[in-house]
């Protein structure tokens, strides 16, 4: 049975979706777009899966399109992404050129179809060429952790950034001095959705024991795609220091995106790191794993974050809407989830995060505490609803331009 | 349009959505200099907006720069003295930043020599609310049933007729007063004014109205 918005009342509280209705009906019928680079595999796919039915459901005519892109645009579109976190990276002329070559062919094929087009993202950024042509209503999503960028990337997107009627950050770190109203929404995870709603504890155990996990001792887990930002080799190195006074396990999960073509080399060498400890389980994972995801999490005792450079990482609120208490890296996003010392601990190195973890392990009700509040925090915060609302908001602002009191009559 | 004072009372609820104005601040010069130039809408947000959200541990602070300057820079005394200012005190947006700058001024003049630089990535980052006001639905024909109504009505309702109403909107008083007064219950309505909203969290605020309303 299709999930209908009434059925996130009761999750998202009282009031929430009376609210939702109420701020839909002023943008009903007009319709929103949204354009992005990959269909499933990370975040933004799976936040668009929920949400586009939802706002359906709403009465805005939401649609979602993905633009087209060979191996060659992805590897250059990876490096944009690695530059804009900004981890050094070589970018040529030629991959400028195979950017702006991918931006043309989409341009052509692409349908322009919302009142509001939402672009998310660097890899579809150069659509807003279309914008003179055409007009409507031009909004940039960036996901990604922006607030340190290669200065050459960034500043080979900003005309075109600049062109658009707004753009939306995850946090306000990555907020930048230009020309266009720059809003705050942070990402948000489905709780009906198979990686989040409540699963049957037998459920738990059978998923466990097909990878060969020990219900009956500590699990550690990690649920990141296979990426040196998510500091994969850095957990293991954590895990073995907590070894030491643990009988623990450790679960690498993730799996691929179309978009993400470092992510094999990268698992190479987490795969190398793991092949002397059998208690170390390196999962990739098929799409369509989301059950199998929330089994592996469900059944942590404590669940990491470790990364160095991050967007946002909503793997954090997945874990925290599970009741597990985190530990994350003091990076992006993750400090707006994982508030230190209420719902989980930030760590800045190998060493702390396998204290904290350590200190998680000796103790049930510190476990049992964080992972209450992280609940709650996501309840708040973090759930597709809110960001529904947050982008019927961004219509509104963007149909009252300059105004700071809006009344909605 | 502008939801102006009406009898019956009309209970408006507002949703917000934060818009980011790229300035941040590394250290306290940096913070008087953006003060000077933000929006009146941005003043607002960093000394209000802990009261709406949700703590598992009363912040130490609810005005946002005493929190950056105490825990960024360790600025104890600047930001008790940040936190000191009486928001009961200003009528409009312009005293509050008015205010903010001459604390830090002084500051500034008698203790150039602490002036500290936060650590990269502990940034003061200004941000400022796009807030959009619709009416709740309820509506109180007389006195009896508005502190009837008042009893359910959500944070954010209250937040908007006696925070935003008195000092975003610059109305005398908040906005349950002033009815009030219209109605000539001034003695009630002095009660009112006399709460301190700052020193309460937005129930315990309602239920202090909603009592008062009922003696």
């Amino acid at each position: 049975m299709p999930i209908r918005l009434e059925d996130y009342q009761e999750v998202a509280g009282p009031g929430v979706i009376e609210e939702l209705r109420a701020l839909a009906g002023r943008v009903a019928g007009r319709s929103m777009q949204h354009i992005n680079s990959t269909p499933v595999g990370g975040g933004v796919a799976e936040i668009l899966t929920r949400l586009v039915p939802l706002l359906r459901e709403l009465g805005v005519e939401a649609t979602w399109d993905v633009i087209k892109g060979d191996q060659a645009f992805f590897g250059v579109t990876k490096a944009f992404h690695n530059a804009l976190h900004g981890k050094p990276e070589q970018v040529t002329a030629e991959m400028y050129d195979i950017f702006r070559a991918n931006t043309e062919t989409n341009l052509r094929d692409m349908n322009f179809t919302g009142d509001a087009i939402f672009v998310h993202d660097p890899q579809p950024a150069g659509l807003i060429a279309r914008k003179q042509e055409i007009g409507r209503r031009w909004v940039w999503r960036c996901h990604i952790d922006v607030s340190a960028p290669q200065p050459d990337v960034w500043e080979f997107l900003r005309p075109a950034i600049e062109q658009y009627d707004a753009a939306i950050f995850s946090m306000p770190d990555f907020a930048q001095r230009m020309p266009v109203p720059q809003f705050r929404i942070a990402p948000s995870i489905d709780p009906l959705s198979d990686k989040n709603r409540t699963l049957e504890s037998s459920y738990v155990t059978s998923v466990l024991e097909k990878y060969h996990i020990d219900p009956g001792r500590p699990v550690l887990t990690q649920i990141s795609r296979f990426d040196r930002f998510k500091d994969p080799l850095g957990v293991i190195a954590a895990y073995e220091l907590v070894k030491k006074r643990h009988r623990c396990q450790l679960v690498l999960a993730g799996g691929g995106a179309p978009d993400d073509p470092e992510g094999g080399e990268v698992l190479r060498e987490v795969q190398q790191a793991a092949e002397d400890d059998p208690d170390i389980h390196v999962l990739l994972l098929p799409p369509f794993s989301d059950l199998e995801i929330n089994a592996l999490v469900r059944g942590s005792t404590v669940v990491i974050q470790k990364s160095i450079r991050e967007g946002f990482s909503l793997t954090v609120s997945e874990a925290l809407w599970k009741k597990k208490a985190v530990v994350g890296g003091a990076a992006g996003g993750i400090k707006l989830q994982v508030i230190d010392g209420m719902t989980g601990f930030l760590v800045h190195s190998v060493e702390g995060a396998a204290t904290r973890i350590t200190q998680l392990l000796g103790d049930r009700r510190l476990r049992e505490r964080m992972g209450e509040n992280g609940y709650q925090h996501v309840r708040q915060n973090f759930l597709v609803t809110r960001h529904v609302r947050d982008y019927v908001l961004t219509m509104l602002a963007l149909e009252h331009p300059g105004e700071s009191m809006i009344y909605l009559s | 349009m502008t939801p102006d004072q009406p009898k019956p009372f009309v209970f408006f609820t507002e949703t917000r959505l934060v818009a980011l104005t790229g300035r941040k601040a590394s250290n306290i010069e940096e913070l008087l200099q953006h003060l000077g130039q933000v929006s009146g809408s941005c003043i607002f947000y960093h000394t209000h907006y802990l009261y709406l959200t949700h703590h598992f541990e009363k912040p130490r602070f609810y005005n946002e720069f005493a929190n950056w300057v105490s825990r960024a820079l360790q600025e104890e005394r600047l930001a008790e003295r940040l936190a000191g200012i009486d928001l009961l005190e200003m009528t409009s947006i312009r005293d509050l930043r008015e205010a903010i700058g001459r604390v830090i001024q002084k500051h500034l003049e008698s203790d150039r020599k602490t002036l500290r630089t936060c650590p990269a990535g502990d940034e003061f980052h200004f941000c400022e609310a796009r807030s959009f006001i619709m009416p709740t639905g309820l509506v109180a024909a007389g006195v009896p049933e508005f502190f009837d109504l008042l009893g359910n009505v959500t944070n954010d309702c209250l937040h908007f007729h006696f925070f935003e109403a008195r000092l975003r909107l610059e109305r005398p008083t908040n906005d349950f007063s002033q009815w009030l007064r219209d109605l000539g219950q001034t003695k009630l309505a002095a009660k009112i004014d006399r709460l301190n909203p700052y020193a309460m969290t937005l129930d315990e605020l309602k239920r202090e109205i909603v009592k008062l309303g009922r003696k």
